[in-house]
C-alpha cells in the first residue's frame, strides 16, 4: 500500500530477483561497474579489496558429487530500512555520510562527507560496502568513458550501490518537466536489472500496486538475507529450491525456515 | 597562576564540552572530508549532450544489438538494444565492457613494423602507405614466381562482408588457403550436408521446443547467440519446458538444468545411439517421418547380395542401454527414462557442441544427435533444428580471375582439405612442419588471435617460425599480432560500418549494422579499407576484382536492397522465410533424409584424446562468460567478476573433485604441475564436488602472454598450451575434448 509521510506520498524502491532465472553470467556486476564509475585494478583476486557493488556469489548446498547443487545469487546494497530507518550502517556513521531517505527507502552514500572511518563497513552485515584503498587509475585515456551523472571517488571513501540514484534523479527531473506526478515504472530502472539478459531482476516501487515487485515480493518462495537479524531490506529474493532458501540466513540444522516479522 | 589537578580537569572537561557543543568540531570534519578530497587526479567527467547510438557488438559471434549512450562524442555506457530480435535488450558483461576495449591501453594506435627479433616487442612506426606498398610489393613478387598460393589468410569468421571481401582478396590473388576460426558450426554444416543434403548452418527453433536434450552445450556459458540463449532458458523456465544436460561438470547451464546427467566425457555419440535404440526398440519414433521422408533406416540387400546395415539395425546391436551404460558411466535405467521423456514431449531438441562450441568436435557424434532429431520428426518443425540458407553476398560481380589466380587456385589447400570447403585450419601448423607440399610465404590475420586460441600452442608457434611474413590486422597487441612482422590496425567494432551476420543456432536469416558509433580516433584503417588498398596496389586482375572507391562503397553494393532496412531499423530480418515441409526440404540423391550417409560410422568407443595411461587424468578445458577465451581478451571490469576460486593473484585453479584430490594426497590451494602429452604448467587446487572424479577441468580464457597493460596479461595459463588437436577421422577437424593429464606436488 502506498504509504504517507505527513501527507506526501513516499516510494520504497527495491528489488525482487529470481534465483531460478539467475545464470550467473554476471552481466549485473559489469553493468553496475559502468554505470558508476567503479575502479578496476590490476589484481582483483583480493575479493576483500576488490570494489563490486553488485556481486554475484556461488551458493552450494554442500552435497557430494553427483547430488551437488549450486547457485548465484547476485546481492547489491540491501537499502536496509530496519525499524524506521534504522539502518545498520546509518546508525554507526559519525559523519552523516550515509542516510536512510524516506521518501525512496534508498539508502544514499555522500562521498564528500565521508572520511573513510569505515565504521559503516563493520557494521553492514551483507559486505555490500567498499572501501577506497587506493585512488583508482584509469589508464592513459579510460577516463573518457566515465558517466558524468556519477561522482568519482577517491582514496579514503566508501563506496557502495545506490540502486543507480542518479537514474531516480533524471527520471524525477524528466517526469516533472513532462508535468507527471510520478515516476513511471519503466522511467527508472537500475543498471543491473537493465542488463540483466535473463530477466531475473525486478526492480521498482515495493509499496506501488502497479509495479511489478509489489507482487512479485508476495511470492511464497520469497525470502530476503539474514532477515532475523531484523534489517528490513529491500532486496527480496525467489528460489523454488529449500537449500538455497536456507542459504539465506543462518539456519541451525533442525531449524526450519521462517520469515522475520517486524 | 597556580592551576591545582581538579581545576585543571574542570577547566579541560568545560573547554572540550564547549567545543564540542559548538559547531567547531563538525564543521572542522565536514571541511577536512572536503580537503582531503580535492586532489586534482581524480578526474571530474564533463556533462554535455547525451544520445543513443545503435549498432551490434561483435566481440563474440552472438551479434547483439547495442544501443550506445554517449555524451557529447565520448562513450559512457553500452547497454542492449530493445527490439533487437536475438537479444531484446539484453547483453552480456563482454558486451557491458566495450568501452574499456575502445579506450583500453592494449589498442595499436598505428601501423608497425617489427625491428629486433619476432615476439620481443621492438616495432617502428609506419606510415599506411608504407605498410600497403611494402605489402604489395611482397605479394606481387610471389605472384610473378607463381607462388600466389603461398599466401594464407586466417580470418575470426567465414561470414560477414568483410571475411568475404577477404576471401575474395585470395581468390583473385590467387590463393586458395583461407582459413577461419573453427567451430561446432563447421562440424554442423557437414552433418546437414550429408543427412539433410543441404551445406548450411543449424537453426534451433528454441524458442519453442519444450525438451532441450544438451549434449555438453554450454547453453548459459556462450553456446550459440549467448544473450539470445539466456531469454530462452528464461522462457524454458517460464513455460515450464525441460532442459537436461549431459556433462561431466556441473556447469552453470547443468546447475540450471531440470537434471543433470554426468557422463564420461568423449562418449557422447553412443549416449545418443543408446537413446536411439530405446526409441526404436520401443516404437516411439515418429513412424511418419521415418517410414516416408527418410532413407537408411532399415537394411537392405544391395544387388550383388550385400547386406547394408541400415540405421536401424545398427543401434539395435550395437548400442543397447546396457552397453552404452558401460561406455558412458550412465545408468542403463537413466538412459531408458530419458529416451521415453525425449519422445514423449511435444517438441523435444537435441543439440551438441561442448562448452561454447569452440572446438569442431566429433562429425559422428554430431550426425547422431541430428538423428536423434530426425527420429522424432524434429526437424524442419517448430521447435526443430533446420538447415538456415545461405547468406553470401549477392550484390557483387564474379572475380574475373586472371592466369596467375586461376593457377593458383588450382594448387591444393595447403591443409589438404577440398577447395571451398571449411578448411582444416588444425592441420596447418603439421602442414608447414612436415615440410611436404609447399611452404607458406605470407599469412595475413583478421579478427583472429591464432597464436593463443589453437590447440598445441607450441607447435602453433613452432609453425609461425616458418613463416616469413606475418601480417596481423588486429586491433589489439594480441599474441599474434605480437608476433607478427607488420601490424596494420583494424578499427575497434564500434568505429567500424560493418555486417555481424547470422549469429549460430538462431533460426531466422539475420544481418545486424555495424555503425561507427565513434570516429576512429587512433591511426587505424578500417580492414575492408585495407584490402581494397591492397588490392588497388596489386594492379592487375586483382584490382579489377575491388573496383570500389573504399569500403562504405564496397559495403553499400554488398547489402544492395536491404540497406535501407539496415539503416532504419540496425537490423534485416527474414521474416518471409517460409520452412519447407519434409516433401521439399532435403537435397539428399533420394530427396529424403539420410539417417546412414557413407561417412556416418560411429563406434561406440569415445573420442580418443591424447595421452597414455600414465597420464592417469583425464583433462578438460570449460569456458565460462566471465573470461573471453576468442580473439578478445577480457578487458578489467571482466576480470574483476573472476571468482578467486578461478584466479588468484595470477595463479589459476583447476577444478578437482575431492576424492580425486585426496587419492592423490592434495588439498584446496595446493600448487602443482599439471602435465599432459603436450606441455606442463604450475597451476593450483580447487575442490569441487561439481565435477566427476578422475578429470580436471582448467577454464579457458586465461594465460595470455600479450594484451599488455597489467589487467589480464600473464594471469593463469592457456588451456590451449596444454591441450593438442585430435583429428576427426572423416572431417579431419578437431574434435579433441580435453587431453590425459597427470598431477604432482611443485
Amino acid at each position: 500500500m502506498k504509504q504517507e509521510h505527513g501527507g506526501v506520498v513516499t516510494q520504497k524502491y527495491g528489488m525482487v530477483v529470481d534465483l531460478d532465472l539467475c545464470t550467473g553470467c554476471g552481466s549485473c556486476m559489469v553493468a553496475c561497474m559502468a554505470e558508476n564509475n567503479v575502479p578496476f585494478r590490476e589484481d582483483e583476486t583480493d575479493k576483500l579489496k576488490s570494489i563490486t557493488w553488485m556481486r554475484v556469489y556461488k551458493l552450494t548446498n554442500g552435497k557430494h558429487y553427483p547430488e551437488t547443487d549450486i547457485c548465484y545469487l547476485p546481492r547489491p546494497c540491501q537499502h536496509c530500512e530496519g525499524s524506521h530507518g534504522h539502518s545498520p550502517c546509518v546508525s554507526v556513521c559519525p559523519a552523516t555520510a550515509t542516510d536512510y531517505d524516506n521518501q525512496t527507502g534508498i539508502v544514499s552514500q555522500i562521498y564528500t562527507r565521508c572520511f573513510g572511518c569505515r565504521y559503516c563497513m563493520g557494521a553492514c552485515p551483507y559486505h555490500a560496502r567498499y572501501f577506497n584503498w587506493y585512488d583508482p587509475i584509469w589508464p592513459e585515456g579510460m577516463e573518457r568513458y566515465l558517466n558524468p551523472n556519477v561522482s568519482p571517488r577517491m582514496r579514503g571513501v566508501v563506496e557502495k550501490c545506490s540502486f543507480c540514484f542518479h537514474r531516480y534523479q533524471a527520471a524525477k527531473d524528466k517526469a516533472h518537466l513532462d508535468g507527471q506526478k510520478e515516476i513511471d515504472e519503466d522511467a527508472y530502472q537500475t543498471a543491473c536489472t537493465q542488463a540483466c539478459p535473463a530477466g531475473a531482476i525486478t526492480f521498482g516501487d515495493l509499496d506501488n500496486p502497479n509495479h511489478a515487485v509489489h507482487e512479485l515480493k508476495k511470492q511464497p518462495d520469497a525470502f530476503r538475507l539474514l532477515e532475523r537479524l531484523g534489517t528490513n531490506t529491500k532486496v527480496y529474493y525467489v528460489s523454488s529450491r529449500e537449500w538455497v532458501r536456507r542459504a539465506g540466513d543462518n539456519y541451525l540444522k533442525s531449524e526450519g525456515l521462517k520469515k522475520a516479522v517486524l | 597562576m597556580k592551576i591545582d589537578r581538579r581545576s585543571f580537569l574542570s577547566l579541560g572537561v568545560g573547554v572540550a564540552a564547549g567545543t564540542a557543543l559548538s559547531p567547531l568540531p563538525w564543521k572542522l570534519t565536514d571541511d577536512l572530508s572536503i580537503w582531503t578530497q580535492n586532489w586534482p587526479w581524480t578526474p571530474v567527467p564533463e556533462i554535455g549532450e547525451s544520445s543513443f547510438v545503435n549498432s551490434v557488438c561483435t566481440l563474440c559471434p552472438g551479434g547483439c544489438g547495442i544501443s550506445v549512450r554517449k555524451v557529447e562524442d565520448r562513450g559512457i555506457k553500452i547497454e542492449g538494444m530493445k527490439g533487437h530480435p536475438v537479444n531484446q535488450g539484453g547483453i552480456c558483461a563482454l558486451g557491458l565492457s566495450g568501452l574499456q576495449l575502445l579506450y583500453g591501453p592494449t589498442r595499436i594506435k598505428t601501423p608497425l613494423k617489427r625491428v629486433g627479433k619476432r615476439g620481443d616487442g621492438q616495432w617502428a612506426k609506419i606510415s599506411w602507405d608504407e605498410a600497403i606498398s611494402e605489402i604489395t610489393e611482397k605479394l606481387d613478387g610471389l605472384r610473378i614466381s607463381g607462388n600466389s598460393h603461398t599466401v594464407a589468410g586466417i580470418a575470426g569468421s567465414r561470414h560477414g562482408t568483410v571475411s568475404q571481401l577477404f576471401s575474395r582478396f585470395l581468390m583473385a590473388f590467387g590463393s586458395p588457403n583461407f582459413f577461419h576460426t573453427p567451430s561446432i558450426a563447421d562440424t554442423y554444416q557437414l552433418a546437414l550436408q550429408y543427412m539433410n543434403g543441404v551445406s548450411a548452418a543449424p537453426g534451433f527453433d528454441l524458442e519453442n521446443a519444450d525438451f532441450i536434450l544438451s549434449f555438453g552445450c554450454g547453453l548459459l556459458e556462450g553456446w550459440g547467440a549467448p544473450v539470445r540463449m539466456f531469454k530462452a532458458n528464461t522462457g524454458w523456465k517460464k513455460n515450464r519446458a525441460r532442459v537436461i544436460q549431459i556433462e561431466s561438470r556441473l556447469s552453470c547451464t547443468a546447475a540450471k538444468s531440470d537434471r543433470w546427467i554426468a557422463i564420461i566425457p568423449g562418449t557422447e555419440a553412443a549416449l545418443a545411439l543408446g537413446v536411439a535404440h530405446v526409441l526404436i526398440k520401443e516404437m516411439l519414433y515418429n513412424k511418419d517421418f521415418v517410414d516416408n521422408y527418410a532413407q537408411g533406416f532399415e537394411s537392405f540387400v544391395t544387388d550383388n547380395g550385400e547386406i547394408k546395415k541400415g540405421f536401424k539395425q545398427t543401434v539395435l546391436e550395437e548400442y543397447s542401454p546396457e552397453t552404452v551404460a558401460r561406455v558412458t558411466g550412465i545408468d542403463p535405467s537413466a538412459i531408458i527414462l530419458l529416451a521415453r521423456e525425449f519422445a514423449n514431449a511435444k517438441a523435444p531438441l537435441a543439440l551438441c557442441g561442448k562448452g561454447q562450441g569452440k572446438v569442431p568436435g566429433s562429425l559422428s557424434e554430431a550426425m547422431s544427435v541430428h538423428a536423434l532429431n530426425a527420429l522424432v520428426g524434429s526437424v524442419n518443425r517448430k521447435g526443430g533444428v533446420f538447415p538456415m540458407p545461405a547468406m553470401e553476398v549477392q550484390g557483387w560481380a564474379e572475380v574475373g580471375m586472371d592466369t596467375i589466380a586461376s593457377a593458383g587456385m588450382n594448387q591444393p589447400r595447403i591443409d589438404g582439405a577440398p577447395p571451398n570447403s571449411p578448411g582444416c585450419i588444425n592441420q596447418l601448423p603439421s602442414a608447414i612442419l612436415s615440410g611436404k607440399g609447399y611452404p607458406l610465404n605470407v599469412l595475413f590475420v583478421l579478427e583472429s588471435n591464432p597464436l593463443y586460441t589453437m590447440a598445441d600452442s607450441k607447435t602453433v608457434k613452432d609453425a609461425f617460425d616458418k613463416i616469413p611474413f606475418v601480417v596481423s590486422l588486429s586491433s589489439f597487441m594480441d599474441e599474434t599480432a605480437q608476433y607478427a612482422d607488420i601490424v596494420m590496425p583494424n578499427h575497434i567494432y564500434l568505429e567500424r560500418l560493418e555486417d555481424a551476420p547470422t549469429p549460430m543456432g538462431y533460426n531466422k536469416s539475420i544481418i545486424s549494422l555495424s555503425k561507427p558509433v565513434f570516429k576512429p580516433r587512433l591511426n587505424t584503417k578500417h580492414a575492408g579499407d585495407t584490402l581494397i588498398l591492397l588490392a588497388k596496389g596489386l594492379g592487375g586482375g586483382v584490382a579489377e576484382a575491388f573496383p570500389w572507391k573504399n569500403f562504405e562503397a564496397c559495403f553499400e553494393q554488398a547489402m544492395g536492397d536491404k540497406m535501407k532496412t539496415l539503416k532504419k531499423n540496425g537490423f534485416w530480418v527474414d521474416s518471409d522465410a517460409v520452412l519447407p515441409d519434409w516433401e521439399s526440404t532435403f537435397k539428399t540423391a533420394s530427396g529424403k533424409f539420410q539417417f546412414a550417409p557413407a561417412e556416418f560410422s560411429p563406434g561406440v568407443a569415445p573420442v580418443k584424446i591424447e595421452g597414455d595411461s600414465t597420464f592417469q587424468l583425464l583433462l578438460i578445458p570449460y569456458e565460462t562468460m566471465r573470461l573471453s577465451c576468442g580473439y578478445i581478451a577480457n578487458p578489467p571490469f571482466l576480470t574483476k567478476t573472476v571468482e578467486d576460486t578461478i584466479l588468484k593473484q595470477n595463479d589459476c585453479f583447476i577444478e578437482i573433485n575431492p576424492k580425486t584430490a585426496q587419492s592423490n594426497q592434495l588439498t584446496e590451494g595446493d600448487v602443482v604441475v599439471l602435465q599432459t602429452p603436450r606441455g606442463q604448467a604450475r597451476v593450483r587446487v580447487h575442490l569441487e564436488e561439481g565435477i566427476m572424479p578422475g578429470m580436471v577441468a582448467l577454464p579457458r580464457g586465461l594465460g595470455h602472454t600479450a594484451h599488455g597493460g597489467g589487467y589480464i596479461a600473464n594471469k593463469g595459463i592457456n588451456a590451449n598450451r596444454l591441450i593438442g588437436p585430435v583429428q576427426d577421422p572423416v572431417s579431419g577437424m578437431d574434435a579433441a575434448w580435453g587431453i590425459r593429464a597427470k598431477l604432482s606436488k611443485a
